[in-house]
């Protein structure tokens, strides 16, 4: 799978491996993104899940809306779920017993990659199982009904940091976890947003590819958490990059490189949109309007700012 | 038979169960350091380094996941051991229950140890207890022996395709883990042999036939997917009795659902767990000589439980004394109600008494045991009774 990629080469070659009959919600961006990451490899492929909206909604019995293997066992541990079934594979592959070429993919929401799921994830990923884990990050636990988790951004409002009377929402700025897994010094670490589906199919490709474990941190804009018409998912994923609240990039054996848009805002070919314009689109964040939050805007522009900088410095050393 | 037999070992019962893993060389191994289970796969990761096995053995970052690996690894097609102890068990408790309802045969032995708190390492029940109604077979050993043996039928019995069910092979902690005993070995040919090839019945590895594993269920599937399992469980109490069978004929070693010893003729029985039903055996053999008419057996089996075997050792009793070595706080010991339940199912109750003993290691004696007996015979025992505690 070297050539390059056009939609119609997408479109001819690659079988379904997620059914379209699934119950996410209108405009969800996970099973958008899913159908993407399981376009990079032509080989088998065989889906883990961890618990959370994209399992449930492709899981109901007696349905399965997949036509590629797949397992799910609980919600804070599909990467040891996963490792266990690539453990087996390499068992079996070593002793003579099965001779094929199948690739391993995790799919997680924020709440089961940042925060319930970190340990086992840091473990997998340690381990250097062969798989890639894919954060289908939506900024918030969804499937139990919006509630913040350490993905959610600063200023957002959840169902368990609401803004009210005397708050404007999560207090805190989300963790960096793409930089964890940075850290964990694996081959392939990306960042993708579903609208760009080049980039993303292009780096899905390359973390299958890479021989160890890799890491794709997804943003999956949710209508229903986010607060915006179902037919907007695209543009706020778009949106998302040209703010740089979400750059894509890629981390090669230790090496930066952003791509794409990110790229192209980074060479001044095209100016990065304000924040504002991020905030305004979303009903999580529409408190933010007031005049009593406005340095809480501030704020959230200065962290992205800071945030971006730091990203073109890794890029440019 | 002889040629079947090794030459005897002394060796102690984590070596035993490392040894018998060794033999049946398993696919995946993961595992989570715990005292007293650390010996298991301390041993059994030399093997893996001396190339004596093919196992691909994984170190893990947590019970948690040891265990998930293990689940997704059976799913997969891949033979998989576990072993684990007290908190590591109590840290897998969310993937007892998965594990169970994925229907796959992973076998995790349990150094049985206390749970805290107060944190105590030594042996009791109340970590396997805990895990009694998440769907796993449960068998107990008696000594380094059983501790062996039970590790090589543990898998015969879970991986039966009318079974499918995960195994507990249960060893009391310190007591038979790291006691040296004298063991006879079967020779590693005939282990194979009956253990046979690990054969999955929809194992994800099979990309030409894909399946979905561990689906969500809505309140129609859910209780009748439950319900399979109760046939599984039943059908492995057959099951199990016809591989103890085979087994004596291979080891010249027989074993039953339930152990007994000197209950026939027997006005008092006892019903115990683990070690303790050594120890008690040689409380009854005091006793005879006393010529108190007693007996004691011990559940090889605990899942399933053998409730037809139970209601008729205890029938025409005097009294049945339930030893367990773990309590439901507020309740009973966990024993006592289903040997009630077993007996009253069937007919005439006897007189019955819980005695709760041993809890986080402290030791029971022979003395500790005959004292139970002449309690009961004295008319002294409450309904409940916590050995060597001032109530
Ligand atoms: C141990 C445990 N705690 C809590 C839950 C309840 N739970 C199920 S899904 C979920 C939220 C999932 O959120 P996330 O991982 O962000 O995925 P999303 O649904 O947003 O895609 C939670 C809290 C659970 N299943 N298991
Ligand atoms: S709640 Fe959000 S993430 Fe979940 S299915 Fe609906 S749109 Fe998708």
């Amino acid at each position: 799978m070297s050539a390059p990629l056009t939609l119609k080469e997408l479109n001819k070659d690659i079988p379904d491996r997620l059914a379209s009959g699934h119950r996410l919600c209108a405009g969800c961006a996970e099973g958008i993104i899913a159908r993407q990451i399981l376009m990079g490899t032509d080989k088998d492929v065989i889906v883990s899940c961890s618990t959370g909206c994209f399992e449930v909604s492709t899981t109901i019995f007696p349905y399965t809306s997949w036509n590629v293997p797949m397992i799910h066992t609980a919600f804070g541990n599909g990467a040891a779920g996963c490792a266990g079934v690539e453990t087996a594979y390499r068992s079996l592959k070593r002793q003579g017993k099965i001779d094929k070429d199948i690739k391993f993919v995790n799919f997680a929401g924020d709440g089961a990659t940042y925060d319930i799921g970190l340990q086992a994830l840091s473990g997998a990923m340690e381990r250097g199982h062969d798989m890639l884990f894919v954060c289908l990050n939506n900024e918030a636990y969804m499937n139990t009904g919006i509630q913040s988790s350490s993905a959610t951004a600063k200023g957002a409002s959840t169902t368990t940091s609401w803004n009210g009377a005397v708050a404007y929402g999560k207090k805190e700025a989300s963790k960096d976890v793409t930089a964890i897994m940075v850290a964990h010094n694996i081959p392939y670490v990306a960042q993708v947003a579903p609208h760009n589906w080049k980039d993303l199919v292009g780096k899905a490709r390359k973390a299958f590819e890479c021989g160890g474990p890799s890491f794709i941190n997804a943003l999956s804009p949710c209508p229903r958490g986010w607060r915006f018409d179902s037919k907007d998912t695209i543009s706020i994923s778009k949106l998302a990059v040209e703010t740089c609240v979400w750059p894509l990039f890629e981390v090669v054996d230790g090496e930066y490189a952003l791509s794409s848009e990110s790229q192209r805002i980074a060479d001044g070919k095209v100016e990065k949109k304000p924040i504002t314009d991020w905030i305004d689109a979303q009903g999580r964040f529409k408190h933010l309007k007031d005049e009593r939050w406005s340095n809480i805007v501030e704020e959230i522009q200065a962290d992205v700012d800071k945030r971006w900088n730091k990203l073109l410095k890794l890029c440019s050393l | 038979m002889s040629s079947k037999v090794g030459t005897d070992i002394a060796i102690n019962g984590d070596g035993a169960v490392a040894l018998a893993w060794k033999q049946i060389n398993p696919d995946v191994v993961a595992a989570y350091p715990i005292t007293p289970q650390t010996i298991i796969v301390e041993d059994f990761s030399k093997y893996v380094a001396n190339g004596e096995v093919d196992t691909e053995f994984i170190d893990v970052e947590s019970e948690h996941s040891a265990l998930t690996l293990c689940s997704t690894s059976s799913s997969a097609g891949a033979r998989t051991f576990t072993a684990t102890a007290s908190q590591g068990l109590a840290y897998m408790w969310e993937m007892l229950p998965i594990t169970a309802a994925m229907r796959v045969p992973v076998m995790m032995a349990v150094a049985n140890r206390t749970v805290s708190g107060p944190i105590n390492i030594n042996n009791d029940h109340g970590d396997v207890m805990s895990a009694r109604d998440t769907g796993w077979l449960s068998i107990f050993a008696e000594n380094v022996q059983e501790a062996y043996d039970m590790s090589i039928i543990g898998p015969r019995i879970a991986e039966h395709h009318e079974v499918q069910l995960p195994i507990l092979v249960n060893l009391d902690g310190f007591i038979l883990t790291h006691a040296i005993e004298r063991m006879t070995p079967l020779d590693t040919q005939h282990v194979r042999d009956f253990v046979g090839e690990f054969k999955p019945l929809y194992p994800l590895l099979d990309t030409d036939h894909p399946v979905t594993h561990n689906l969500m269920d809505g309140p129609l599937f859910y209780f009748p997917h439950k319900y399979q399992m109760v046939v599984a469980m039943n059908k492995a109490l057959d099951v199990a009795r016809e591989v103890f069978a085979e087994f004596a004929k291979i080891s010249g070693r027989e074993y039953h659902m339930v152990e007994e010893y000197r209950c026939d003729d027997a006005d008092y029985i006892a019903i115990v767990l683990g070690s303790s039903f050594g120890t008690m055996k040689q409380a009854v053999d005091n006793l005879r000589d006393e010529g108190m008419k007693v007996g004691v057996a011990m559940p090889r089996v605990y899942r399933p439980w053998p409730a037809d075997e139970i209601a008729a050792l205890c029938k025409g009793k005097k009294a049945v004394i339930v030893m367990d070595r773990h309590l439901s706080i507020g309740a009973y010991g966990p024993m006592f109600p289903e040997v009630c339940a077993s007996i009253a199912v069937n007919g005439k109750m006897p007189e019955m008494y819980n005695f709760i003993y041993g809890l986080g290691g402290a030791d029971t004696m022979v003395s500790d045991f005959m004292s139970v007996y002449k309690t009961v015979e004295a008319g002294k025992a409450n309904t409940i009774n916590y050995l060597g505690v001032k109530e």
